[in-house]
């Protein structure tokens, strides 16, 4: 096998606030391979955003990439690059698509203007041949007459099209990975329709790597191959999409699956998973899903599970790996034993 | 049969486009147009659309949060758009509406005990330690603590604040409540407590729904009926199992076609609809979305002549020319520029196959 394209290796990114640190990101470990998408799925406050963030360095104090993370890309360490190294990859080798297009967009610069940096920023040709490589970079995005649009600015674009400039942006110097944060979430459904659509097309196209982070169950399911899923700061389960979605091991994710509620199914109630998400600066003991769990015992309080091998290429943070015949005897959870409220 | 609890008819909304110091009207964006529907007593009807279709105007007409520019809206017989401000604030005890975003529909300064009590006091329902206890039941009924009615607002998760906004609602015993996307801003696991929260309380109090929201995952399991809203009209209104299993209108096929479905084995007959959703400020003439449709037999009578919401099957009413049965005759059709004639057009969007073949129909 040869070596992954990005491997991201027991990633702590903690905020040091004046009362407690939040450990938003806490031993994530795991790859990307050159040509694949990967699917990093959870809810708001996993910290799947955080790991992103990480990855391009472009975490703010009181954040920081603790010591012992290291974040290898193209044989560097992301972690311990210096700032021009990194300006080098930004942008560069690995670009991002940020989930609100008019905020990532400068209201006073044309959009052409605004795509053609990417290639000034990063040297290469003059302004003109940036400026033509940015309206052929918004022909391969689907905009309809380019030459026009690339003189317009953000306001006058419509939130599709906008999304589509920045696709044009990231794409703009052939990255080795793109990593698309939440990147149709504002969108429309048939408008995020199209954007997935040629986000797939253009990775064929152009064989690039992308890590697709998303809250969307179904939108995991149609682009990605290999799903990690977050919880509390960890990955808790990992597999392809498939063994995913056929056979889940970990109860947050068979929580979350049966939580969603489907086009396709017909269910009077949906099942819930209770409580909420733990604050980040006060992560449970143990395992980290236990109170919201309906089959966690003592073993859940006492120890932290380790990702257990369930198969090859599937990982689960759960002891039901070791002890799979207590699946049989769900009990309600501890915070509706405790008569904590959902 | 019953009465309809809420009937509305040919509702519009037309806002002005101003311009320079005089506010001289320069144009309108006509955000809702001749929208007309019922709903039973104890009925779920949601509306579903894309941003700016007109869904949320329609549903703070219906409680004239806006004032609709014509058209009429009746609740249990009364008139609503007629209404004094006194007669209308004695209406709102009867209808209330839940909104999308709990952060900003809550007064950080007032604890949520004095919050849901408001509605008590204004409508004078109870006082003093009778309205105490009305609202440590409500919270009790939303799944919150009692001891919760001394706190803030940012001291609540989002479906913790949502389930405050519910219970606010619920305060003066509303009959009707129109909830206006109210799970769309929470997280997959909390949003399903809500919605199951919502059904509950609608079968222990005989509530009335207008449901308002974009996805249609949710709807579905929300509602009895669905109406499809594009560019301030309704397109398509049936039964929600009707609608999801022959969707009529192409607007309706195209936007269940894109729901993305968390099952990597499908395979996906996906509609792409081309383009943006057109300026409400400049509707298309005839049919709103002929520029993007995808029927075959569209053709030039379809940017001509603006199509009747009708029968299709029954009880199931879309707006097409072009999906026989329809009142357009084909003359009429021709005349307008018509070179196709209407044929059925159902093509198999995903969610079809997989019934499908689950339950096979007249198996040999």
């Amino acid at each position: 096998m040869t070596e992954p394209l990005l491997s991201v290796e027991n990633l702590r990114t903690y905020f040091h606030g004046a009362a407690a640190v939040a450990k938003s990101v806490d031993g994530v470990s795991f790859v990307v391979n050159a040509g694949e998408t990967v699917g990093i799925v959870g809810e708001s406050g996993c910290g799947k955003s955080v790991t992103a963030l990480s990855i391009l360095r472009l975490i703010q104090p009181p954040g920081r990439i603790e010591s012992g993370s290291r974040i290898l890309f193209e044989g560097k360490d992301l972690v311990s690059l210096d700032d021009a190294g990194m300006r080098h990859v930004r942008g560069n080798r690995i670009s991002m698509i940020f989930q609100e297009p008019m905020s990532a967009l400068n209201p006073v610069f044309t959009v052409g203007d605004q795509v053609a940096e990417v290639a000034r920023v990063h040297g290469t040709g003059s302004r003109k041949d940036a400026w033509n490589r940015a309206v052929e970079m918004l022909t391969l995005t689907g905009i309809p007459s380019p030459g026009e649009r690339a003189k317009q600015y953000p306001h006058q674009l419509s939130g599709g099209m906008r999304q589509r400039v920045l696709i044009a942006m990231a794409l703009m110097m052939n990255p080795a990975l793109v990593i698309a944060d939440e990147p149709t979430t504002a969108l429309d459904v048939t408008i995020q329709a199209q954007i997935l659509e040629l986000l797939l097309d253009l990775q064929k196209r152009l064989g690039t790597s992308i890590l697709m982070i998303t809250h969307d169950l179904g939108v995991v399911a149609e682009t990605a191959t290999r799903v990690l899923v977050m919880y509390g700061g960890e990955i808790v389960e990992e597999a392809s999409v498939r063994t995913l979605f056929d056979a889940a091991h970990h109860p947050y994710t068979e929580g979350l699956m049966n939580a969603m509620p489907q086009i396709s199914d017909s269910r009077e109630r949906l099942n819930v998973i209770p409580g909420t998400v733990p604050p980040p600066t006060a992560w449970p003991t143990g395992c980290r899903f236990r109170d919201r769990c309906p089959y966690s015992w003592e073993r859940c309080e006492r120890e932290h599970p380790p990702l257990y091998q369930i198969s090859e290429g599937h990982t689960s943070r759960c002891h039901l790996a070791v002890e799979p015949e207590r699946r049989a005897h769900p009990h309600l959870p501890l915070v509706e034993q405790t008569g904590a409220i959902l | 049969m019953t009465e309809p609890l809420l009937q509305v008819r040919n509702l519009r909304k037309v806002f002005p486009i101003t311009k320079g110091v005089f506010a001289r009207k320069v144009g309108e964006v006509r955000a809702v147009h001749d929208v007309s529907f019922d709903i039973m007593p104890g009925e779920t009807l949601s509306l579903v659309g894309e941003s700016g279709c007109g869904k949320t105007t329609t549903g703070r007409a219906i409680l004239r949060l806006i004032e609709p520019t014509s058209g009429e809206v009746k609740f249990a017989g009364r008139d609503v758009l007629s209404m004094n401000a006194s007669e209308l604030r004695a209406l709102r005890r009867e209808m209330q509406i839940i909104f999308q975003d709990p952060v900003s529909s809550l007064n950080p300064r007032m604890t949520v005990g004095t919050a849901i009590r408001e509605g008590i006091t204004i409508h004078k329902l109870a006082e003093g330690a009778e309205a105490d206890r009305r609202v440590g039941r409500l919270l009790d009924e939303v799944g919150l603590r009692k001891e919760y009615a001394n706190k803030y607002p940012h001291e609540f998760s989002g479906g913790q604040r949502q389930r405050i906004g519910i219970a606010r609602a619920l305060a003066v015993e509303p009959k009707f409540i129109v909830c206006d996307e109210p799970v769309s801003a929470l997280d997959v696991s909390v949003q399903a407590q809500v919605i199951n929260l919502l059904r509950d309380l609608q079968k222990e109090r005989g509530l009335t729904y207008l449901f308002i929201a974009h996805d249609l995952s949710v709807v579905k399991h929300m509602s009895d009926r669905v109406a499809v809203m594009y560019l301030g009209k309704i397109v398509e209104l049936a039964r929600g199992e009707d609608l999801y299993r022959e969707p009529t209108m192409p607007y309706t096929q195209a936007l269940l076609s894109a729901v993305p479905v968390a099952d990597p084995t499908l395979e996906k007959q996906r509609i792409l609809l081309e383009g943006d959703v057109p300026s409400p400020a400049d509707p298309p003439s005839g049919c709103v979305f002929h520029p993007r449709c995808h029927h075959p037999a569209k053709d030039a009578a379809c940017s001509k002549i603006d199509p009747p919401l009708e029968e299709k099957a029954p009880a199931h009413l879309a707006a097409c020319i072009k999906q026989p049965p329809t009142v357009i005759t084909w003359q009429e059709q021709q005349q307008a520029g018509g070179v196709n004639p209407p044929v059925k057009y159902f093509p198999v969007v995903e969610q079809l196959t997989r019934q499908s073949t689950e339950t096979p129909q007249g198996a040999i």
